[in-house]
């Protein structure tokens, strides 16, 4: 059996295999959330820190609830009104914290590998809650649930991915994880957002918005990262909406019904309609709800500790 | 060397099975607010087979269920890597008398876990412990009320069970060495 290693740092360096086992491991947890009781003693006794250097309201919820419904003690530690803002260095804090003997840091940081490097560096699990523009693993993890919930299996899909790829770390841990699991992957975008040699990680640009909801399975639309716009990247809003806005009318002359997952938080009316957004085909809710459970079972598999023997043989009490 | 000593054939753990189911039914004076609830993995296949066998004796519908107790193990903490949690899927246990079914008890660390998982969807009745063996070894308080076979087995000993609908036949054999 595979274990994950020591931190989750995105879906690049994960085998086929080891995501298999991280959305296996998440299918029981989706039942302890709809319990009276919504609480397991799995990692009773662990301590966690949310780290977020940058904002955030869905992934830090889901990992609290994901903590505290595994009965792990959960800190939180934002960038504004902690030391950071007094000009302390990352790993500085993270060790401090360490001293308080955590076991675990969720981090969020606006720089590219900054998960990576606390690790190198701290003994405690690190799971990236996002870095930059390279990873959110834990977000394309729930992105493959609710797909694998919806049609059964990964490979052989066809996703496309549309919008802000170039901002876009959701999109490239999305594209690590459908390939790795045999799906077919499209990236659709302006050209101003669209990363140079994006081809080289296996996916396929289709530059028309109509020419990719003809041929995809399902549309992953990104959100326009208006904050991390420093030049101009596309003329207006409108303009965008008008070009590569997913709306129900592009949708009625797909030759098939497409099923629509945003990450979240959307800009309506820009990147996607709010008819698509609320429509019988999104699924944006469902990823919602499975981003609790994907988050439980990443840190239920991370907090599991130096591989030993496997489960015990059927019959005997283990 | 690894040596293999049968304890129970199928005809065996048939007569087991249907003992117990009856001695569920006298013990609980009925089948009246009675629910069955197997521990994963082979609990669970025992646990339907003495539903089967109680409602067609009966003539009734018994509601039954199935208990992964991985998350509750008081193991947690030093085995590793985690093994795969199987599914909980429990019927309304409030006020009810609930039957936890096993296939072998050993420790009692598993039936520990199991009372505590219960406990937390709702509060049973009465709580009794239905096992097929019984190979001593308790590390905790903890007896079953309904039992198929007692025997004893030395600690670097092993009970497998194998029921039909997992591994195809149904046996119960005592494994010596590695």
């Amino acid at each position: 059996m595979t274990g994950l290693g020591k931190d989750l740092v995105g879906l690049e360096p994960l085998s086929a295999e080891q995501i298999r086992l991280i959305l296996d491991t998440a299918e029981p947890f989706k039942e302890v959330s709809e319990r009276a009781i919504k609480k397991v003693p799995a990692l009773r006794g662990k301590t966690i820190v949310n780290l977020f250097f940058e904002a955030s309201t869905r992934t830090r919820i889901s990992f609290e609830f994901a903590e505290k419904r595994l009965s792990a003690d959960s800190v939180n530690v934002a960038a504004s009104g902690s030391s950071v803002s007094k000009g302390e260095t990352l790993v500085d804090t993270a060790k401090n914290l360490e001293a308080m003997r955590i076991d675990m840091v969720v981090i969020r940081h606006g720089a590219s590998g900054a998960a990576q490097f606390l690790g190198q560096r701290i003994a405690s699990n690190v799971i990236n809650a996002g870095d930059g523009k390279h990873e959110h693993p834990t977000q394309a993890l729930l992105d493959l649930l609710t797909l694998r919930d919806r049609f059964g299996r990964i490979e052989g899909l066809k996703i496309a991915i549309c919008g802000d790829v170039l901002h876009s770390r959701v999109a490239r841990s999305n594209i690590w994880g459908l390939t790795k699991l045999g799906a077919q992957v499209a990236v659709c975008g302006p050209a101003t957002l669209m990363p140079r040699d994006i081809e080289s990680l296996g996916v396929t640009v289709i530059p028309r918005i109509e020419d990719a909801i003809a041929w995809a399975d399902a549309l992953n639309v990104l959100r326009l990262q208006l904050e991390r716009m420093t030049a101009g990247f596309i003329p207006s809003l409108r303009e965008y909406n008008r070009v590569f806005g997913v709306t129900s009318e592009r949708l009625a002359r797909a030759p098939k019904e497409l099923l629509i997952l945003h990450p979240g938080p959307m800009n309506r009316g820009v990147e996607i309609d709010s008819d698509v957004a609320d429509g019988p085909h999104a699924v944006i809710l469902p990823q919602v709800t499975n981003g609790v459970a994907v988050r439980m079972a990443v840190l239920y598999l991370l907090a599991g500790g130096a591989p030993g023997p496997g489960q015990a043989m059927g019959g005997e009490e283990r | 060397m690894t040596t293999r000593t049968p304890l129970l054939d199928e005809t065996a753990i048939a007569r087991a099975l249907a003992r117990m189911g009856s001695e569920i039914v006298e013990r609980c004076g009925g089948t009246d607010g009675l629910a069955l609830v197997g521990i994963q993995r082979r609990g669970v296949e025992l646990a339907y087979r003495l539903k089967r066998i109680i409602d067609r004796a009966e003539h009734d519908n018994i509601p039954c269920g199935k208990l992964d107790i991985t998350l509750y193990r008081d193991d947690l903490q030093t085995i590793g890597p985690r093994p795969v949690v199987g599914e909980t899927q429990l019927p309304d246990l409030e006020g009810r008398t609930v039957v936890i079914v096993d296939d072998v008890l050993y420790t009692g660390r598993t039936v520990r876990a199991a009372l505590d998982e219960c406990a937390d969807f709702g509060r049973p009745r009465r709580v009794l412990l239905c096992v097929l063996i019984d190979r001593g070894g308790r590390e905790l308080p903890i007896q079953a009320d309904i039992v198929g076979k007692v025997m004893t087995v030395a600690p670097d000993e092993r009970v497998d069970v194998f029921v039909s609908e997992l591994d195809g036949r149904d046996a119960v054999e005592l494994v010596r060495g590695p």
